[in-house]
């Protein structure tokens, strides 16, 4: 389909009035434009101190039905997690991500814990990952794939836990592109100088308005996202 | 400027249909200190034409109001449809035409509606009038929208003794008038003004007034069609305390 | 459901103002959106800000169209992908039906896309033995209607609960007749478990995008179901349909449009999954698809750029306008016949199905500008409608009886003795014929005013005799 490609292109051309590609300054200004990409209008809400993001990260989660638990370090989130699935009267099996910085929790202090580290398939009910990434401006989580983070893990099964440790709250999803050029910039895994496959920003559990604007939760993803964060994300 | 040159566009609904709303807004304008002129060389704003595609019209209509305009402090309509005409779109007219566009250009500036003329040009904080009964208000989209008319009238109406505000929720959504759209598209039409007048109607209020002639004649055609029995004026009518004559549609009480 | 209905504009506005069910669904959506706009609206200062912003960062892309695209183009091979340029809507089609072919394709996954409706995919592949499931709520319940879209983010909207759960039972044959549908929440639930199953089903998963990143030649999909991305991340294939105008510079300009998007949307701050996808799985990647293929789509846009229409070329898509429009909300999104209803739609259907075809949707308009004061990247929707009815007042394609009528009224506004002489005499007349009642239930040449409302009769003499008569 090259053809169509040229068509397309000079058609462009025509209608912009140029006869050919923009010229070399032009190009040249663009590219820098994309090497280093400027911050549009940032709006104010998240400018905050770093304990007032925390608590706009947590409101504006809430806000879009996540729920939230606020633990001190990385040894409660066994405890709480077990909690959590008994309360909303769930399997206490999981499957977790394969992400090393969960390896810090003490699971087997829960030995009713059923823990699975790989793939989701479709009999899983639950599942718990990390979150590299938060923005407090709208209660988002970013998640990137990877090997030690498949993105069916944020999809697939009804219930989606998510362990935040608080150090990761960002503002804004500016904050989350820069870390990622952070990540890309260090050969950071297996990037490769790209994106990683999937970025998925995560706002609330799964919903639909579809039937008559009702506001249903759980439409294809979650039905329930539960974050837990985490103030210390080191082991105590 | 303290007894400004002001040339009445009239308006061709307001001319032929209701004349009392143009004596009503000389009498508002003069009251406010200005001296009125009606330029005779007046028919039409061009709109029909404008919205109708009829560009060559529409201009050669254009030319003609910007001639008998020309030379007065301001202009003033009792439309923010035919006010927003000329000094909003009047300029874009003649956007390959720069003496025109000059023209065209200074008449804008000095174009107003009636309301917010009163209101933001001379000032005008009170009327002495008075009006006993609930009303409400429709937005005509052309003001409201081109022109920013919302607060203007509220406050003028809430000087009018004995007179009652009452809002009408979705105040600012289109009566469904639309100039020819209402004949060309009388079905979809008829169900805009259907769900305006029973809008209306649940307020209570027993006088609709808005500031554009083609709006109030669409809703009280409805409202009368429907014999709801709620009275409809323009909103210059009740500031300046002319309501003597019958309300629009309603036949003479002698 | 392919083809277009749209020149039948008039026809089709009757037959939907006379629908109960679609003035319910209407009725109950309507404040739904507005309230929630203004309510997102209200919570975020900068918004006007944004908007303005948004605006002139698709002016700019729009200006530098052919450089994003090579730089996205380049950016989508570097990190594995393909990208494959689609001059018209059959090209696309054919495009989708070699990519199926070469995995050997019978099932595929749709999330939902405009354009994928504007290109009738679903047709092109059912025609080839391919099964197309939509898996979008919305999508998939007018998908077993057989029926299009009546709105660009709410498909369904158009429908009451009834509809869904009668609509349901003719389908899911294997549904116990005893079993409870009526509410929202039991529909979804019977939608979930159906479609979960055909999720693992699929060879293909086809997604719109909502922006394409020229710097990282990554695709961005919004969502607030999580379809769109099980049917991506399942499948061997994922192929995104995006039309040219789709492409933005960086990260950072897409954020600014996602800012504005949802809450002209649906009043939300943010929808529920932005997803940003970037080539193929990686070597380690557990999951997600082994291809990934963009088609881009012009279909009559390029047309567009640099005439008076250029500046429709901003349209994030969002429905405000639709959301806002009287209209849209007196008829409904299957009046205009086609993929895309409302304001934004009378603009864009004559662009790409011909005015001869589409001419009556710019008309069908009262200009009221409810559609320009809330579009997000701020599209003079009534300017570019007018200048619809311009190129067809210039064509002559607009009716004989309202040309002539134009013209004849025209005739008399540039004479304005002859003009107020012949308008005094004809309100005299009228005056003295209505005097009794003040109005006229019926009137000869005005039916379309008489057919559903009284004419007000004039006062009788014209304001200019009464004021010529006054001095």
């Amino acid at each position: 389909m090259t053809a169509g490609r040229d068509e397309i292109l000079g058609a462009i051309r025509r209608s912009l009035g140029r006869s050919g590609p923009v010229d070399d300054s032009r190009a040249a200004e663009l590219r820098a434009r994309m090497a280093k990409p400027a911050r549009n209008l940032i709006p104010a809400r998240a400018d905050l101190p770093p304990s007032e993001v925390i608590d706009l990260f947590r409101s504006q989660a809430e806000g879009v039905f996540a729920t939230v638990d606020r633990v001190a370090d990385m040894s409660e989130v066994p405890q709480v997690l077990t909690e959590y699935l008994k309360r909303e009267n769930l399997p206490s099996q999981v499957v977790m991500a394969p992400d090393p910085s969960l390896d810090q929790a003490p699971w087997d202090n829960q030995p009713l814990l059923e823990i699975r580290r790989c793939l989701p398939v479709e009999s899983d009910m639950v599942s718990v990952t990390s979150a590299p990434a938060a923005i407090a401006e709208t209660g988002t989580l970013a998640m990137f794939s990877g090997a030690d983070h498949p993105s069916t893990l944020n999809f697939l099964p009804e219930t989606h836990v998510v362990v935040l440790p608080v150090n990761r709250i960002g503002k804004n999803y500016e904050d989350v592109w820069d870390l990622i050029r952070q990540r890309i910039a260090d050969g950071e895994g297996d990037l490769n100088d790209l994106m990683p496959r999937t970025v998925n920003l995560i706002t609330g559990p799964s919903r639909s308005g579809d039937i008559e604007q009702t506001l249903l939760l759980g439409a294809h993803g979650p039905r329930r996202l539960h974050i837990i964060l985490v103030d210390s994300d080191d082991a105590a | 400027m303290a007894n400004p040159r002001v040339a009445l566009f009239v308006t061709c609904l307001v001319d032929l249909f209701r004349p009392s709303v143009g004596f009503a807004t000389v009498k508002l304008l003069e009251d406010a200190g200005c001296a009125v002129e009606v330029p005779r060389q007046q028919t039409c704003c061009g709109q029909p034409a404008y919205n109708s595609g009829d560009k060559a019209d529409t201009k050669a209509i254009a030319r003609q109001v910007i001639e008998a305009f020309e030379g007065y402090d301001y202009t003033v309509a009792p439309s923010g449809s035919c006010a927003g005409m000329i000094s909003k779109h009047y300029p874009a007219l003649f956007a390959d035409d720069p003496e025109w566009a000059e023209r065209a250009q200074k008449l804008a500036e000095r174009t107003h509606e009636l309301v917010s003329f009163l209101t933001d040009v001379m000032g005008v904080e009170a009327v002495a009038s008075q009006f006993d009964g609930a009303v409400t208000y429709h937005d005509s989209c052309s003001g409201l929208r081109e022109l920013s008319i919302h607060d203007q009238p509220r406050r003028l109406l809430g000087s009018v003794e004995g007179l009652h505000l009452r809002e009408l929720p979705d105040a600012n959504v289109c009566c469904g008038f639309g100039g020819t759209f209402c004949v060309k598209y009388a079905d979809i039409s008829d169900r805009m003004v259907e769900t305006k007048i029973t809008q209306v109607i649940e307020t209570g209020a027993d006088t609709l007034l808005a500031g554009d002639l083609g709006c109030l004649m669409n809703m009280a055609g409805k409202l009368q069609r429907e014999g709801a029995g709620i009275q409809v004026r323009h909103v210059a009518e009740v500031l300046a305390g002319m309501t003597d004559k019958p309300a629009i549609g309603e036949p003479s009480k002698d | 459901m392919s083809g277009s209905t749209t020149s039948q504009f008039k026809e089709n506005a009757v037959r939907q103002l006379a629908d109960v069910d679609l003035r319910q669904a209407l009725t109950k959506s309507k404040g739904h959106f507005t309230g929630g706009r203004q309510n997102a609206m209200d919570k975020l200062p900068e918004f006007d800000a944004l908007r303005d912003q948004a605006r002139d960062l698709k002016d700019h892309v729009l200006e530098n169209l052919d450089f994003y695209l090579e730089t996205y183009e380049q950016n989508v091979i570097a990190s594995g992908g393909q990208v494959h340029w689609a001059r018209t809507a059959k090209d696309a089609q054919d495009i989708v039906l070699d990519i199926c072919r070469s995995v050997d394709a019978t099932s595929v996954n749709k999330g939902k896309s405009m354009i994928g409706e504007e290109c009738d995919i679903n047709e092109a592949l059912e025609a080839n033995g391919i099964r197309a499931v939509e898996t979008d709520l919305g999508e998939y319940i007018i998908q077993i209607r057989n029926e299009r879209p009546s709105h660009i983010i709410a498909p369904a909207v158009h429908l009451t609960k009834a509809q869904v759960e009668t609509s349901f039972r003719e389908t899911h044959t294997h549904l116990d007749p005893d079993r409870i549908l009526e509410e929202p929440p039991t529909l979804l639930e019977e939608a979930r478990t159906v479609l979960r199953k055909k999720y693992f089903e699929a060879e293909v998963g086809i997604t719109g995008a909502n922006f394409l990143v020229a710097e990282t030649g990554s695709s961005i999909i919004v969502t607030n179901e999580g379809n769109g991305d099980l049917s991506q991340l399942l499948p061997k294939v994922h192929i995104v349909l995006a039309s040219i105008e789709k492409v933005v510079p960086t990260l950072e300009d897409a954020s600014t449009f996602l800012r504005v998007l949802a809450r002209s949307a649906t009043g939300q701050d943010f929808s529920v999954y932005t997803t940003v996808s970037t080539g193929p799985r990686r070597s380690t990647d557990p999951d997600g698809p082994e291809q990934y293929h963009v088609i881009l789509l012009d279909n009559g846009r390029t047309g567009m750029l640099g005439t008076e229409f250029h500046e429709m070329l901003r349209c994030i898509r969002c429905g405000a306008c639709m959301n806002h429009c009287p209209v849209y909300q007196s008829v409904g999104g299957h009046a205009y016949g086609w993929v895309y209803p409302g304001p934004m739609g009378a603009v864009l259907s004559p662009s790409l199905l011909g005015v001869d075809e589409a001419g009556h949707l710019p008309n069908a308009s009262t200009f009221c500008g409810r559609c320009e004061e809330v579009c997000p990247v701020r599209i003079p929707l009534p300017k570019l409608m007018r200048h619809w009815r311009e190129r067809e007042f210039e064509r002559h394609l607009t009716p004989r009886a309202a040309r002539t009528g134009i013209r004849l009224w025209a005739f008399f506004a540039q004479r304005p003795g002859l003009y107020q002489m012949a308008t005094g005499l004809q309100m005299r007349l009228m005056g003295w014929m209505g005097r009794r009642k003040g109005r006229f239930s019926s009137v000869p040449l005005a039916k379309g005013w008489t057919k559903y409302r009284d004419l007000p009769a004039p006062e009788g003499k014209t304001f200019q005799q009464q004021w010529a008569g006054r001095k």
